[in-house]
């Protein structure tokens, strides 16, 4: 299994930590990995994506041509990364900032709006979390336990609240394409 | 060996580097290798190392000179516009026979360029850069993992033939987030060892009574018989090195081939990409990566030319540096091609393809 | 026979390779006697400059490097740190301290770094063979200011320890004379001064030689010594333009 995976969204919408979450719940399942963000100044307010590729095998380029897993945070993004992605791919558009539909039919579109359900849960930071559980359910790439476990880690005693709300986002997500 | 940790080539090598044993270390900020200087920045005051950020690259690079002078494990970082101005120390380092570690994040170039991965600095490293007769050792990992390891061979290397060790990486392999494990943090005893190696000629406290030393950090020989027998030895050095330390990758090499590709770092990380691909629809490419590229695997090129094969193929991020160095291993044994990107563009695996398949059969 | 005079230990028995009536000679002994008198021979490092006293790394005997131009302050700062055990001190003349490495002399200075500078100060370039320096005085001809110093073109002399006394971390500075031996006896004192605050670990101490340059001036050493009286003392000011040890007895 190879999947190459491209995160893209306005800088502070979090389409960096998407891939880094994705990555780092991969090279726990024990997976090869890679991580690689757009720098420079695009980082500040721009446009911010990242690559990332989750692998059986040893992984050769971590630059990818096409991608097989396209999180579109907004329309440029939607625009830019839309046609690279592959024929029988995925696309998780965020519908709130993604107005104009690129229309492919090859590709699997989820249509969700990540900005009104963050809003619902209380808190627009946990809209990464929302596409992450969009991704477990529709591709089994990573398991939801290896993310939580991870996320607990990292809040349980810093923010115990805002790991609560992180993992109420990632069930929304999920449940949102059941 | 300790557990995965998911880091930043950046902060790897400078944590692989602490662990090796560097407790001192000078630099100046630059993108895209920000990450190595804050990470130094936070974590050697931890372990009671030094870290300073000097007032220029310039003035970095000859704080290196110091403290390599008394035989300490040093370091100092940069970027491509930035390794031009430490050029002259680095000539220094290398005329003075000090051990010392320098990092090249490489961004695109020439002049200020811009602050995308680059292979530009290739001449720069591998053929002088500075005033004089001198070679650096230079290491051009490939991966997260790799170029942390890179740190303590370059410790090591600097250490053993008392030379510069440059590690050519770029803003891509800095910027990247791969698993790395690191080896275990050297003993105080172990850094202490380091340093007392250098004892003979280092500038150090004279514990020996009267008949103390007096030893000189020095790369001025006015004489020009002493200086040509100074150059001369310098030369026997490298010679040594080229003898002993050149290290590459042979990947899918065979008798069988049909074509060779060479490339390092990062582009060797696409091109084979594109070998894989290749090779499962069939073909049989191999790939030379040179891990140092001073000194540089001129046998192992030319050993991989087997008898079907057609052409080699060299890719790089720059208009064609390496290739030139490709070109006499191959001593025109079958056509050498070339394929670059430069301006900080990097090619796609689904590029290198497309060239490998348009130069297929000899082309 | 008793010994009145000899040789300081903190010196090698290489000859120095100076011009006559050249002040260097001065200036290197009485950092050996300083040296020597403070019993620092065995953890005392220094960094020789480029210039006329590029070789002043054979001439005193104790552990020295060589660096590149104007980069001394840097040097030893990465000596300091790597080895905060011992003493360090640059040697630099004014092309060397005042011109090229400009930056590095004022850094290490703000940095407070706990190294002495001994800065000889003679208003020219004298290795190179007389051009213009930072120092040289207003009309004051050289190879590279033939028809005299045009401070309308290139500026006026910079007052190195005014310059250094407007930051807020030197410990101590000072300008003192080799023009006379009651100078010398005054300079000898700075020059104690300097290396034992920096074996107290105190900070950053300075000290400017008023100097000659009979070679380049085209004067002979007796009339040099008068004419630096005349015209570099007016300009560059003996005195002592910090010390926080005088502060710190308050």
């Amino acid at each position: 299994m190879k999947v190459e995976i491209m995160s893209s969204g306005f800088g502070g919408q979090g389409a960096l930590t998407i891939a880094k979450f994705l990555t780092k719940a991969a090279m726990k399942e024990g997976k090869h990995v890679t991580w690689l963000p757009a720098y420079g100044p695009e980082m500040r307010g721009g446009t911010a994506n990242a690559t990332a590729v989750i692998s059986d095998e040893e992984i050769a380029s971590p630059i990818i041509g096409q991608s097989d897993i396209l999180f579109a945070l907004n329309q440029p993004s939607l625009d830019k990364f839309g046609p690279s992605v592959r024929p029988g791919g995925l696309m998780i558009v965020n519908s709130d900032m993604c107005p104009n539909p690129l229309g492919r039919d090859d590709v699997e579109v989820v249509n969700i709006p990540l900005n009104t359900l963050a809003k619902e849960i209380g808190n627009t930071k946990v809209l990464n979390m929302i596409a992450i559980g969009v991704v477990i359910e529709k591709r089994q790439i990573i398991k939801f336990e290896t993310i939580v476990s991870d996320l607990t880690k990292f809040l349980e005693k810093k923010n115990p609240a805002l790991l609560e709300l992180n993992i109420k986002a990632i069930r929304k997500g999920m449940e949102f394409v059941k | 060996m300790s557990e995965k940790i998911l880091m930043k080539g950046n902060e790897a090598v400078a944590e692989a580097a602490i662990r090796a044993g560097c407790r001192l270390y000078f630099a100046y900020p630059i993108t895209p290798q920000s990450e190595l200087i804050e990470y130094m920045a936070k974590t050697l005051p931890k372990v009671n190392g030094t870290f300073l950020q000097a007032e220029s690259e310039v003035a970095a690079i000859n704080m290196v000179y110091g403290a390599a002078g008394t035989g300490k494990r040093v370091m100092t970082s940069s970027s491509s516009p930035g390794i031009s101005l430490k050029m002259e120390g680095i000539s220094y380092i290398a005329g003075a026979n000090l051990p010392a570690v320098i990092i090249n994040v490489q961004r695109g170039g020439p002049g200020l360029g811009d602050i995308q991965p680059a292979q530009g600095d290739y001449f720069q490293a591998t053929k002088g850069g500075g005033h004089g007769d001198y070679r650096l050792i230079v290491i051009a990992p490939s991966s997260v993992q790799e170029f942390a390891d890179s740190a303590s061979l370059a410790f090591d290397l600097a250490d053993k033939y008392l030379n510069p060790v440059m590690i050519l990486s770029d803003g891509l392999l800095g910027q990247m987030m791969e698993p790395v494990e690191f080896k275990p943090r050297v003993s105080d005893e172990e850094i202490e060892k380091h340093s007392e190696m250098h004892y003979d000629w280092c500038m150090r406290p004279n514990e020996d009574g009267p008949n103390h030393h007096h030893h000189e950090i020095n790369s001025l020989e006015i004489d020009p018989e002493v200086l040509e027998t100074h150059v001369n030895k310098l030369a026997e050095k490298y010679k040594k090195i080229e003898e002993n330390e050149i290290r590459y990758e042979a990947y899918n090499i065979n008798e069988n081939n049909e074509m060779v590709c060479c490339a390092f770092g990062t582009a060797a990380r696409i091109v084979k990409s594109a070998i894989d691909t290749l090779n499962s629809e069939g073909h049989n490419i191999g790939l030379i990566r040179p891990i140092t590229v001073w000194p540089f695997p001129t046998q192992a090129i030319a050993d991989s030319i087997h008898d079907k094969v057609k052409n080699v193929m060299t890719f790089e991020l720059n208009l064609g540096q390496m290739v030139e160095d490709v070109k006499l291993a191959v001593n025109g044994k079958v056509p050498v091609g070339f394929y670059g990107k430069v301006g900080g563009v990097v090619f796609t695996p689904e590029e290198i393809i497309e060239k490998i398949k348009e130069n297929l059969g000899g082309k | 026979m008793k010994v009145i005079a000899s040789r300081p230990k903190a010196l090698t028995d290489a000859q120095f390779t100076y011009c006559p009536g050249c002040l260097h000679g001065v200036a290197h002994r009485l950092i050996a006697e300083a040296i020597d008198e403070l019993g620092i021979q065995n953890n005392t490092m220094g960094v020789a400059p480029v210039g006329c006293s590029v070789f002043a790394y054979k001439f005193f005997d104790i552990d020295m490097a060589e660096a590149a131009h104007g980069r001394a302050p840097a040097v030893a700062t990465g000596m300091k740190r790597a080895r905060p055990d011992m003493n360090v001190f640059t040697y630099q003349g004014d092309g060397d301290l005042a011109a090229i490495g400009t930056a590095e002399i004022i850094h290490a200075a703000n940095r407070g770094e706990n190294i002495s500078v001994f800065f000889v100060n003679n208003a020219i370039y004298g290795m190179t063979g007389g051009q213009m320096a930072p120092t040289s005085l207003p009309d004051m001809k050289t190879t590279t200011s033939p028809y005299g110093r045009k401070t309308s073109d290139v500026g006026y002399p910079i007052q190195v320890c005014e310059l250094l006394s407007s930051l807020i971390a030197p410990y101590y500075i000072e300008r003192v004379s080799l023009l006379s031996p009651t100078d010398i006896i005054k300079a000898k004192k700075a020059v104690l001064k300097a290396m034992k605050f920096n074996t107290e670990k105190r900070g950053f101490t300075f000290v400017e030689f008023v100097s000659t340059c009979p070679t380049n001036w085209g004067i002979n050493p007796v009339d040099s010594l008068k004419w630096a009286k005349d015209n570099m003392i007016p300009f560059f000011k003996p005195g002592v333009y910090r010390d926080k040890s005088v502060e710190e007895a308050k």
